[in-house]
């Protein structure tokens, strides 16, 4: 809880509003919708497109009829309180989770019912909140994993090692080196996954989903455990994945520095609904989003200080 | 590492020609030990020898050695428990009683360069084409087995798999009258199935023309099959270093984030299941022809399929080198090795253990396995990333429990130790010129 407050105070820019404690969740005002004043057709203008997304667990309702767009070449996040959604949300994306309603589509293709691995060979590429990488494989092998869906070679040939399963492994080793290479750890692509240092790991999970060669690359709170210095460094990478590779990024971070500092787009989910959508100003000067998302850590304070 | 090798992969040395070349050398060293060395010995040396080591033992060995390769690909490379294997095995062998024997009611005969007398009635196939349809027809059912039940995690897989083999053995039991047929001979079985032919070498006369469970055909056997494990090894070795291989290995290490790699789960489940079950059709083959000679249900009960998981997990699950080894020496153990530890024990103790130490085999094996797991987790010789995860503790554990403050600390202590060493000579040498100074620090030391 402490540690959320500075992050908090930083993007209000403004004093925590003591809200009325009495107020119900209804009265947050009205709900800042996606309509963009673009006129593109969303389908068509974004790389991954996700329209009416609904999630029912039971009865609880963990996303409700949210919208969201990823414009090709751009970075975006996605923030909310604890318990928003945004996890949920992201799942659906990848495919873990079938919405109870809703379409995802992905370069104009619907993929709702594709499943996550196809997902990803189309290009929809993602880490994980807590690094999940193949610990005992190396850093190579750990990118050469990624490749699996691009790779070709079957049972026999591998048996057999043809030409052709020698020259495209021999191709798949060097792309990973590169890979290695360019998120900054080509010297470490031979040690075991669990022997590299966490931030190393962090990099090597990029690594490794950008072996999928994405269109979009999804990134579950990146700088979760990096210090300021790392994360400054993390902007940088993120932009430079954008222009050098033309991948689209979609941060779901707790970092506020970073997510105003990095992101071209925010949506903010509070409760499963879509609350507000914009620019990082937009966000920051928006009234619904400080009473839900900073303002209640305020009030909940503010109480908790009377004598 | 080195820019040598940056363009083709793993460096190849002869240290990893090491494995292959030494169990060439021991097959043909046992081959020609029964072959030309142990006639020409005197009884006594022989004896304990034929004992120890029978030559139908080292065939035994090498037929596990089949059935453990082909589960390591299950259970070893791709983390798959799988606790019906015998299935297969069986599989196998009841392909071979169709194939290459005169099996109960048939009513044609059909030869395909099959070494039997051309007279002989019944289906009679060649040894090795039976070999390649039994490896097939396994891997078919293998993905029949699998396709349902790999959707399954962990402990359920185990149940459904361990169902299995029991539903196949009780299918060959009933198999009597499959809707009024006889399909497989029912309880009984079948039985005389055609031993392994020779071909052109028995053509020649260097062996004899069917390898028959007598002297002369049983040492003619480790030949053969010794030629059928270096084939599993080979495919085992060739196969885990590829797209497929990695694709397991990151199944056996994370099932969710291989799956958003783009890695298809079911699939390449699917596949290490077929290939396992093709290796357990050759088992069943090779045990069917060359060692029982005869199928029957009761063969292939539920403790076959643990044995052969025994050697796997004993021999270091997913080390082909292991597991080859682990299957040698417990299915010795289980042959040979057993019951002559109990005459030792009886010539030494005055007990009677040659016949109860055989019949407690899965006591004794499993006392092993207790063993093993409390002193040596990873297998005899496990694989090497096995080995990483049991004996080193990764760097963000080794870092939670505070590893760096520790090397901190160590490197504090000898840079200290350096500049003591170092203040010490200065000393020296300043004393040396000055002796009063000397004092100086004997006086500081005395104070506190």
């Amino acid at each position: 809880m402490s540690e959320s407050l500075p992050d908090t105070t930083q993007v209000g820019g403004t004093p925590n509003v003591p809200r009325d404690p009495a107020a119900s969740p209804d009265d947050r005002g009205p709900v800042a919708t996606m309509a963009r004043p673009t006129g593109v057709d969303p389908v068509e203008g974004s790389v991954l497109y996700a329209d009416h997304i609904t999630i029912r667990f039971g009865g609880l309702v963990a996303v409700d009829d949210v919208s969201f767009s990823i414009p090709p070449k751009s970075v975006v996040s996605l923030i909310g309180p604890n318990g928003a959604g945004k996890t949920t949300f992201f799942n659906v994306l990848t495919g873990l989770y079938k919405p109870s309603e809703g379409t995802v589509f992905l370069n104009g293709k619907d993929i709702t019912p594709i499943k996550p691995h196809v997902r990803a060979s189309m290009g929809l590429a993602r880490t994980f909140q807590n690094i999940r990488l193949f610990n005992l494989m190396t850093a190579e092998e750990n990118v050469m994993v990624a490749m699996h869906s691009h790779l070709k070679s079957g049972v026999f040939s591998t048996i057999v090692r043809t030409p052709g399963q020698r020259r495209e492994e021999r191709e798949a080793r060097d792309t990973a080196r590169e890979l290695l290479e360019y998120v900054g750890i080509g010297k470490s692509e031979g040690e075991l996954a669990r022997n590299l240092s966490y931030g190393d790991q962090r990099r090597l999970e990029i690594a490794r989903a950008m072996a999928l060669q994405p269109k979009i690359l999804l990134l579950d709170e990146p700088t979760a455990g990096m210090n300021p210095q790392e994360s400054a460094a993390f902007n940088d990478f993120v932009y430079r994945v954008r222009d050098e590779k033309g991948i689209s990024v979609l941060l779901i971070e707790h970092d506020m520095a970073v997510i105003m500092k990095i992101s071209e787009r925010i949506t903010v989910l509070d409760r499963g609904t879509m609350i507000a959508e914009g620019t990082p100003d937009d966000i920051r000067n928006n009234q619904t989003v400080i009473e839900a998302y900073l303002g209640k850590t305020g009030t909940r304070e503010g109480k908790r200080q009377k004598p | 590492m080195s820019t040598a090798a940056a363009g083709r992969g793993p460096a190849r040395t002869w240290q990893h020609f090491k494995w292959p070349i030494g169990y060439v050398v021991v097959i043909f060293l046992l081959f020609f030990l029964y072959y030309a060395i142990l006639p020409n010995l005197v009884k006594g040396v022989s004896g304990p020898i034929s004992q120890w080591l029978p030559v139908s033992t080292i065939n035994e060995c090498l037929m596990w050695a089949i059935m453990a390769l082909g589960l390591n690909v299950v259970v070893g490379y791709a983390g798959l428990l799988d606790l019906g294997y015998v299935a297969f095995w069986a599989l196998g062998g009841y392909t071979a009683g169709w194939l290459m024997a005169y099996p109960f009611n048939w009513v044609w005969n059909f030869h395909l360069i099959s070494p039997v007398p051309p007279k002989a009635p019944g289906t009679h196939i060649n040894f090795w084409l039976v070999i390649i349809i039994a490896g097939c027809l396994c891997a078919i059912l293998g993905v029949i087995i699998g396709a349902p039940t790999l959707r399954l995690r962990g402990d359920y897989l185990a149940l459904v798999t361990l169902g299995f083999g029991e539903v196949i053995t009780q299918f060959f039991k009933n198999s009597n009258n499959v809707a009024g047929k006889n399909v497989a001979g029912g309880d009984p079985g079948i039985s005389s199935i055609d031993p392994i032919g020779t071909g052109p070498l028995g053509a020649a006369g260097i062996a004899p023309k069917l390898l028959t469970n007598s002297p002369a055909g049983n040492t003619w056997k480790i030949l053969v099959l010794g030629f059928l494990v270096a084939i599993c090894i080979f495919v085992s070795l060739r196969i885990r270093e590829g797209r497929l291989g990695r694709a397991w290995l990151a199944i056996r290490e994370d099932e969710l984030a291989a799956s958003m790699m783009g890695v298809p789960l079911v699939r390449t489940k699917l596949l290490a299941y077929a290939v396992g079950a093709f290796f357990g059709g050759i088992g069943g083959v090779a045990n069917a022809s060359g060692i029982t000679t005869a199928v029957s249900p009761s063969g292939f009960d539920f403790g076959k399929s643990v044995l052969v998981l025994l050697m796997v997990v004993l021999g270091g699950m997913g080390n082909v080198w292991g597991v080859t080894i682990g299957a040698f020496l417990l299915s010795w153990l289980n042959s040979a090795g057993l019951k002559q530890i109990g005459v030792q024990i009886d010539q030494i103790a005055g007990t009677r253990l040659e016949a109860v130490l055989p019949r407690y085999n899965y006591i004794i094996l499993g006392l092993l396995l207790v063993l093993m797991m409390l002193f040596r987790r990873e297998g005899l010789i496990p694989e090497a990333r096995t080995k990483a995860l049991m004996n080193i503790p990764s760097r963000t554990e080794a870092e939670s429990l505070g590893a760096e403050s520790l090397e901190v600390e160590a490197e504090t202590e000898a840079v200290e130790h350096a500049d003591a060493a170092a203040d010490a000579r200065i000393l020296a040498s300043v004393a040396a010129v000055n002796p009063v100074l000397e004092q100086a620090p004997t006086r500081k030391e005395e104070e506190p």
